[in-house]
């Protein structure tokens, strides 16, 4: 097995509080892999870390053989690595269609230096965007504004913009969340078609039967740090990641 | 030139008391409601007027006829803050009612000048005249009385945040307006109230204004206003402590200025503004980052 | 769809020969001052919006490159001791120095955001008029005087017309060609939300710096037009605050963002308030009203008027189809849209 995406040692602290603690994850390539624990241990800023968006304090971030720790979003999206958003990122008052185009323009940067009247997006680009919102299953809505989707159309749709640069990765943050099972499952199926050919995704994810139907390989974080990583059977049977959640859920508690 | 010198900083702090004053409710304001009262400066010119009209027509003390302007400009905010501010929705809502706020001075501007002309008034009263005589030179009297109750009121504005339960919901609003509504707090009404109290302020302030001896019309607030905005935000936008602090040092530092050079002393405060924001785009006292929308 | 161009290209071709018929029609030169200045803040309040309307960063600091325009081509006019109609020689000028300007004025303000965006803009303004009033070369309060032209009233007024006319067109031209364009949408997409469009390869400072410049020089090259029309320049009248909140009101009303939103805005505010003015004949009266007016925009037509009729007549449109659709005639492509669920309702197919 290949490792295309792995952190090593990743800590990183906002004012008194450790949100990761060492937290060393390997991603397979070609793999999903599931990442997962209670709400705060530190899943949106690890994705945070990978993307570029938040600095670690310490610790390394590698794409395959390449530390691409501290690097801007931009060229983490460049260096192939896509992500999407809990409460999704998408531009509401473009149109579904421009949304794909201002994702597209990563593949010809000279382009836009030459002519910057040209009209947005070649044919070839064009037909890329349309065969993406097709199989994501919102062509339908191409010339909407993407504002006036729905929540879980704005995630096919955060999905389908990631992919016009074919990512060798993609980091899905909480995918099902707040979506209706229809649109849940079609979600699903349409990583797994992507990953049959050849995506890799790392998906952080509240909905257990979502994350254990989907993913190969599972890690568990807690305060910062992975607990316990392995095949979803496995994880799902270890005490501490029982611990984990239900440590949590006293936890809970006692703040109330 | 060392009594020059000293009696720049001595009027500086003097003035920079008021100027804090009007800050701190221009940086409220936005604190709890995300606008920046553009209507602030002309607002403070209202406020002088309603002095000026109290003391000529009905022949009241300055200090007394704020008794009368403060609570006016009170119900003149709430109102305001009612009609215009909090109606608006949106993504745009900022720019909006930024605009709304400009909207706001211009009429306020185009009411003055039929109400009073263009003329430029000064306020009159015998302690705007009188100076006292200290370390070697004279400051008037209304600059000492104006700043003593630039900080009397100032310091009640820090009691009513920091003491009272009104002043926790204030606090807990500027933090997180969603937050504070879930835990049973009434924004519209804090953010009426707020809005009320920022420009109440300016009553007090626009009367030491118009009686520190230069004379305002109409346009004034133009300037004031430009004035205020840069402090704000030099100060880092939602910190009071930090819009005291810039005043009172960005006074200071231009009227020592204005002993050398009087005509560009007012640039000052955009070149401090344009340097500082070069550096620290958040200000100097400013916690957030330029917040991603 | 072919429909719907050749309409549109009747549309424009009709209002382009009215607006070229217009001085010719109408030799009064109450209306044709009128007409120049409609004309004027179309070009201003365009320009503006391809700038703020599209990136969503609101200036109020555009009277700067206004004022400047007019101020540099007046110091060059009366240095170079240059008389009557070669003045216009100096427009180029005009253009470079709103361009120039907009530089260091963009680097400066661009790298913050939302409000403090809008209060640097404002300092700059400041900064500007005080040089005006206090520069020895400005003239200070005395202001300056454009070379006199040797005109009759109604070939004065019919020339500025075209002139300014022939800029407006390149005006809305340019505004139309960015819109669709790989920039305007970078520059849209950076209005919605910046930050993730840097991550996805949108260099955000030289793409608003441009449009920036962009406006900033057509500005510069407005005043200069509006300096020798009127022929003197005070610094409250070339830096003047209302200015900006004038070319904003009409692109709020018209509808920010849109091509034809600030043309309309333009085209209906300034003949109304040309009209007020000239009845009113009080400039206070008619500031309060502005002022009124703008209040009356925000609260009542949020969003402007071409993206509220475009949203009206789209959803027209839709229940026509509805109708149809129960009819019996389903056809694949029609589905019904999802009820929105973003942040307002904002509808399908907003003008451009």
């Amino acid at each position: 097995m290949t490792v295309l995406l792995r952190t090593e040692g990743v800590s990183k602290a906002f004012g008194g509080v450790q949100a990761l603690d060492g937290a060393t994850i390997e991603v397979a390539q070609g793999s999903i892999t599931g990442l997962i624990g209670p709400n705060g241990s530190g899943k949106t800023t690890l994705f945070n870390v990978i993307t570029g968006y938040e600095r670690p304090d310490s610790g390394a971030v590698y794409f395959g053989d390449r530390a691409i720790t501290g690097y801007s979003p931009q060229r983490v999206f460049a260096a192939g690595i896509g992500r999407t958003f809990q409460l999704t990122r998408i531009f509401g008052r473009l149109t579904v269609l421009e949304n794909m185009l201002i994702a597209a323009q990563h593949k010809s940067p000279g382009h836009q230096v030459r002519n910057p009247l040209a009209r947005a997006g070649g044919a070839a680009d064009r037909r890329r965007a349309m065969e993406l919102l097709e199989f994501t299953g919102i062509a339908g809505h191409a010339s909407a504004l993407a504002g006036t989707l729905s929540y879980g159309q704005r995630k096919l749709l955060e999905l389908a913009y990631v992919l016009v640069t074919d990512p060798a990765i993609v980091l899905l943050d909480e995918p099902a969340g707040g979506v209706n099972p229809t649109l849940i499952n079609l979600i699903g199926d349409r990583i797994t078609d992507l990953n049959a050919n050849g995506t890799t995704f790392l998906i952080v994810e509240h909905n257990m039967e979502f994350v254990m139907g989907l993913c190969q390989h599972i890690a568990v974080l807690d305060y910062g740090t992975v607990v316990a990583a392995g095949p979803p059977d496995i994880v799902r049977n270890d005490p501490r990641v029982l611990d984990a959640y239900l440590g949590s859920a006293t936890d809970d508690e006692q703040d109330e | 030139m060392g009594t020059e010198l000293t009696r720049a900083v001595f009027n500086g702090v003097l003035g920079g008391g008021v100027y804090a004053l009007m800050a701190v409710g221009l940086t409220l304001i936005f604190g709890v409601l995300d606008i920046i009262n553009i209507a602030q400066g002309v607002m403070v010119i209202l406020g002088a007027y309603l002095s000026y009209a109290l003391s000529v027509h009905l022949h009241i003390d300055l200090f007394a006829g704020l008794l009368v302007t403060v609570p006016a400009m009170f119900v003149i905010g709430v109102a305001i803050q009612w009609a215009f501010i909090r109606p608006l929705r949106g993504s745009d809502r900022t720019s909006m009612s930024l605009l709304a706020s400009y909207a706001v001075a211009i009429i306020i501007e185009g009411v003055l000048y039929l109400l009073f002309g263009a003329n430029f008034v000064t306020l009159n009263a015998s302690y705007v005249t009188h100076s006292v005589y200290l370390l070697g030179f004279y400051l008037p009297d209304i600059e000492i009385y104006g700043f003593v109750m630039a900080v009397v009121l100032v310091a009640a504005i820090y009691a009513l945040l920091y003491r009272t339960r009104f002043g926790k919901s204030i606090r807990a609003t500027m933090q997180d307006r969603t937050a504070a509504m879930l835990v049973g707090i009434d924004v519209n009404r804090v953010s009426a109230l707020t809005y009320g109290i920022g420009v109440a302020v300016t009553a007090a302030g626009g009367m030491v204004f118009g009686a520190s001896g230069i004379p305002f019309n109409p346009n004034s607030g133009y300037d004031l206003i430009s004035r205020l905005l840069a402090l704000i935000i030099l100060a880092g936008l939602g910190s009071i402590g930090g819009a005291l602090a810039a005043a009172v040092f960005m006074l200071t530092v231009e009227s020592v200025v204005d002993i050398w050079q009087p005509t560009w002393a007012v640039l000052v405060f955009y070149a401090a503004l344009v340097i500082v924001l070069l550096v620290k785009p958040t200000g100097l006292f400013g916690r957030q980052a330029a917040r991603a929308q | 769809m072919n429909r719907v161009v050749i309409l549109r290209a009747c549309l424009v071709g009709a209002a382009l020969a009215a607006a070229a018929i217009f001085p010719i029609a109408f030799t009064n030169q109450l209306v044709l001052t009128m007409g120049f200045f409609t004309l004027l803040y179309i070009v201003a309040a365009v320009a503006w919006n391809l700038f703020s309307g599209y990136t969503g960063y609101i200036s109020l600091g555009h009277a700067v490159f206004f004022g400047s325009g007019a101020y540099v081509t007046g110091i060059v006019a009366r240095d170079l001791h240059l008389g009557g109609a070669a003045e216009f020689a100096l427009l180029p000028l005009a253009l470079a120095v709103g361009a120039l300007i907009a530089v260091p004025f963009g680097l400066i303000a661009l790298r913050v955001r939302r409000h403090t965006f809008v209060v640097i803009t404002i300092a700059i303004f400041f900064i500007f008029q005080l040089m005006a009033f206090d520069l020895k070369t400005t003239g200070g309060t005395a202001g300056l005087y454009s070379p006199f032209l040797p005109w009759g009233p109604v070939v004065f007024g019919q020339r500025f017309y075209y002139i300014v006319l022939a800029l407006a067109v390149g005006t809305v031209a340019i505004s139309w060609l960015i819109r669709g364009s790989r920039f305007g949408l970078q520059l849209r997409a950076i209005r919605d939300d910046e930050d993730r469009a840097a991550s996805l390869g949108v260099r955000a400072m030289p793409v608003k710096l441009t449009a920036f410049v962009i406006s900033g020089a057509i500005t510069g090259l407005a005043g200069a037009i509006w300096f020798f029309y009127i022929s003197q320049i005070l610094p409250g009248s070339g830096f003047d605050p209302i200015f900006d909140l004038t070319v904003a009101l009409m692109a709020f009303f018209g509808g920010l963002g849109t091509v034809s939103g600030p043309l309309l805005g333009a085209l209906i505010i300034e003949p109304v308030q040309y009209y007020l003015n000239f009845q009113i004949n009080n400039g206070y009266l008619s500031q309060i009203v502005l002022g009124a007016l703008f209040l009356l925009v925000i609260l009542f037509l949020p969003r402007g008027l071409v993206p509220t009729v475009g949203e009206k007549a789209s959803s027209w449109r839709a229940r026509r189809e509805s109708r149809a659709l129960d009819a019996g005639a389903i056809s694949a492509g029609q589905v019904v849209r999802e009820q929105a669920s973003g942040p307002g309702p904002i509808a399908k197919g907003t003008a451009r």
